[in-house]
C-alpha cells in the first residue's frame, strides 16, 4: 500500500525541486561529447582549474533563458575549430519530465531551442518550466563594483516574483535605444519622443515594481542566516523606485516621462538617458551598523551572496513549488571549514539539486555519502566513488 | 553552369520577397522551359503594369486610374479615414467587407533603429488630407507590432490638433500580428470594437 501511493506521488511527478536526470554536450567549449547521469541531489564536481568544472555549469545555465553564467557571445561556445554546439538535457519538474535541447543554429548564427520536439518561438519561454540560478567568481566583487553588475543581479532576482521580467527590461532597453536614436538623429521629433519615453515609463514602472518587491521578500529571508553572517538588509536604491515608495503607479509613470521630456537636450549631448530604472542599484547594508557590504572582506562578501542566492531558491519555491537548480562555482574555497560544513547542511536542507565545484574532494567532506562526486580532466568525467 | 544572362534573371528573382536563392532558381528554370505559356504572358503583364499601374496621390494605393477606384468611389463613406500600412492590408481589409469608407496608406512603420523616420512615411499627406476635406474619423489600422503600435501613438500626437476623431482598431490579436494575416471575422471584430485613441 505505501509504496503504492509512492509510486502514484513518483507518477504525478510531485518533484518539488528541478534537477537534471541526464545531459549530453556535444562539442561545447573543451567537452567534444558528454553523457551523464545523474540523480536529483548535490552534485560535486572536482578538478584542476581549466578542467572544465565551470564549462560544465555553464551548459547547465544555458537551459535557461539569456546568455549564461558567463554572458558568452555564442561562437566562443563552440569547441575549437568544430560545433556547432548542441545541449540535450532531461529534466524533472514538478510538471512531470522535460527533454530540452539548445545550442547554436548556424544558418542565423542564434540560439534554438526544443522543448521535445517543439522549436520554442524564444528563449525566454524555457524560464516558464523550472529556474536556474548560480554564484560564479566573476560575481565576487559585485558588491563594491559598478552598479550595472548589481542592477543585473538585481533583475536575475526579480524573476523569481514575476516571470516577465525580462521581457519587461528588454523592452524597456528597446525604447530606451530608439529614444536616443530619435535623439542623435530624428531632428528631436517631439511627438516621436513622447511616445517612446511613455514606452519606456509603462514597463520602467512595472521593473520597479518587480524589484521593490523581491527585494522586500528577500529581507525576511535573509534576517535568519544560515552561515554565521552578519545579518544584511537589501535596499533598492534608484529615482524610480524611490517615486514608487512614495506614489502610485500612474503617477510614477507620469513622474518619469516628464523626467525624461525635460532632459531631452541633455540626453542629446551625453547619450543614454539621464532619468529611469537603467540607472537604480541594489544596496546591500551589514543591518546593524548599516554599512555597506563592499566594506566586508572578500570572503564575507561572498558569503553574504551564497546567502542572497539560497533565499532567491527558497523564495521561488514557495511561488512556483520547485526550487531552482543552483549552480555554484567555487564556493567552498574562501570558507574555514566550520563555515564549509554548515554551508554543506544548508544545501542539503535546501532540497535542490545543488552543482558545486572545487579544486579538491576534501572540501566537501560533510557531503560524503550524501552527494555525487565527479572527477573532471580536460573534458572527461569519471565517477569519483 | 547556367549562362550569366540566366544567372542575372535568377538573381532578380532572389530579390522578390518570399523567394530565397533556391526558388529564384527554380522560378527562372521553369520560366525558361515554357516560354510561350508562362515567359511571354510574364513579360506582357510585367509591361502593362509598368506602364499602366501608378501610386494614387490621394491615397497612397496602386491603381490604373489616379485617383484609385478606391477613392473615386461615391459610394463610400467619405468622413472616415483608415490608415494601415501597405497596400496589402488595404486590399484585406477590403476584402473583408467589414469597412466601407477611404484609405490612407503610411508606407510602413516609424523605426528609430531601422532609420524609418516620419518624413519617410505618407504622414505629412494624412494631415493635410484630413484637414482639408474636413475628415470626422481616422481608423488607424496598423498592425499589433512594437512599432506598428508606436507608429499608431504617433500619429495620435500628430492629429490631436486637428478636429477628428481618432479611434483604432480593438484586436485580441497575437502580439506581433500583422493585419493582413488576419481573418475576416477577426477583422470584422477588431473593426466593430475600434476604441478611442487614448
Ligand atoms: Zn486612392
Amino acid at each position: 500500500m505505501a509504496a503504492a501511493l509512492a509510486l502514484a506521488e513518483e507518477v504525478a511527478g510531485s518533484q518539488p525541486r528541478a534537477a537534471l536526470s541526464t545531459l549530453e554536450l556535444r562539442d561545447f567549449r573543451n567537452y567534444r561529447q558528454l553523457s551523464l547521469a545523474v540523480d536529483d541531489g548535490i552534485v560535486v564536481l572536482t578538478g584542476a582549474n581549466g578542467a572544465g568544472k565551470t564549462n560544465l555549469l555553464e551548459a547547465i545555465s544555458l537551459l535557461s533563458p539569456g546568455r549564461g553564467l558567463r554572458r558568452a557571445v555564442l561562437a566562443e561556445l563552440d569547441r575549437d575549430d568544430a560545433g556547432p554546439f548542441v545541449l540535450r538535457a532531461r529534466l524533472s519538474t514538478i510538471d512531470g519530465p522535460l527533454d530540452i535541447a539548445t545550442g547554436r543554429d548556424p544558418s542565423h548564427d542564434r540560439r534554438f531551442v526544443r522543448l521535445f520536439d517543439r522549436n520554442l518561438r524564444g528563449q525566454s519561454e524555457l524560464g516558464m518550466f523550472f529556474g536556474v540560478s548560480w554564484l560564479v567568481p566573476s560575481m565576487d566583487r559585485i558588491l563594491g563594483d559598478a552598479a550595472s553588475g548589481r542592477r543585473r543581479l538585481l533583475d536575475r532576482l526579480a524573476l523569481a516574483v514575476q516571470p516577465d521580467h525580462a521581457t519587461r527590461v528588454a523592452a524597456y532597453e528597446r525604447a530606451m535605444r530608439e529614444r536616443s536614436a530619435v535623439l542623435r538623429d530624428g531632428a528631436g521629433d517631439p511627438a516621436w519622443l513622447k511616445v517612446l519615453e511613455t514606452r519606456m515609463a509603462e514597463p520602467a514602472v512595472a521593473i520597479a515594481a518587480a524589484r521593490i518587491e523581491v527585494i522586500g521578500a528577500l529581507n525576511a529571508r535573509l534576517r535568519n542566516p544560515v552561515l554565521d553572517l552578519p545579518a544584511v538588509e537589501l535596499a533598492p536604491s534608484g529615482e524610480v523606485e524611490g517615486w514608487l515608495l512614495e506614489m502610485s503607479a500612474l503617477d510614477t509613470e507620469q513622474r518619469l516621462c516628464e523626467a525624461l521630456a525635460r532632459s531631452r537636450g541633455r540626453d542629446a549631448l551625453a547619450g543614454g538617458a539621464q532619468h529611469g530604472v537603467h540607472r537604480s542599484d541594489l544596496d546591500v547594508c551589514e543591518a546593524v551598523r548599516c554599512e555597506p557590504a563592499a566594506r566586508l572582506s572578500t570572503g564575507r562578501q561572498k558569503a553574504v551572496l551564497l546567502a542572497m542566492v539560497m533565499a532567491e531558491a527558497e523564495l521561488r519555491r514557495e511561488r512556483s513549488g520547485m526550487t531552482p537548480i543552483l549552480l555554484l562555482d567555487e564556493v567552498a574555497a574562501h570558507l574555514d571549514s566550520a563555515r564549509r560544513d554548515a554551508l554543506c547542511d544548508a544545501l542539503l536542507a535546501l532540497d535542490a539539486q545543488v552543482w558545486l565545484t572545487g579544486t579538491d574532494k576534501s572540501l566537501f567532506g560533510a557531503l560524503s555519502g550524501r552527494a555525487q562526486f565527479f572527477h573532471v580532466d580536460e573534458g572527461r568525467l569519471s565517477n569519483h566513488e | 553552369m547556367a549562362a550569366n544572362e540566366i544567372e542575372h534573371l535568377i538573381r532578380l528573382m532572389g530579390r522578390l520577397p518570399g523567394l530565397g536563392p533556391r526558388s529564384a532558381r527554380r522560378a527562372a528554370l521553369s520560366l525558361m522551359k515554357h516560354p510561350d505559356t508562362l515567359l511571354r504572358p510574364l513579360i506582357e503583364a510585367l509591361g502593362t503594369c509598368r506602364d499602366a499601374i501608378s501610386i494614387c496621390s490621394t491615397c497612397g494605393n496602386l491603381d490604373s486610374h489616379d485617383p484609385c477606384s478606391v477613392c473615386a468611389d461615391r459610394d463610400r463613406d467619405r468622413d472616415v479615414v483608415c490608415v494601415v500600412q501597405e497596400v496589402e492590408d488595404l486590399w484585406a481589409m477590403d476584402r473583408s467587407g467589414s469597412y466601407r469608407g477611404l484609405f490612407h496608406i503610411l508606407g510602413g512603420t516609424l523605426s528609430a533603429l531601422d532609420g524609418r523616420h516620419p518624413e519617410h512615411l505618407r504622414i505629412t499627406a494624412l494631415l493635410e488630407r484630413v484637414e482639408k476635406d474636413g475628415i470626422g474619423e481616422v481608423i488607424l489600422a496598423l498592425g499589433a507590432t512594437v512599432d506598428g503600435q508606436t507608429t499608431a501613438h504617433y500619429l495620435g500626437e500628430r492629429l490631436r490638433p486637428l478636429a477628428c476623431r481618432v479611434t483604432r482598431l480593438a484586436y485580441g490579436l497575437p502580439v506581433g500580428g500583422e493585419l493582413n494575416y488576419l481573418d475576416q471575422g477577426t477583422l470584422d471584430a477588431a473593426m466593430k470594437a475600434r476604441q478611442l485613441l487614448a
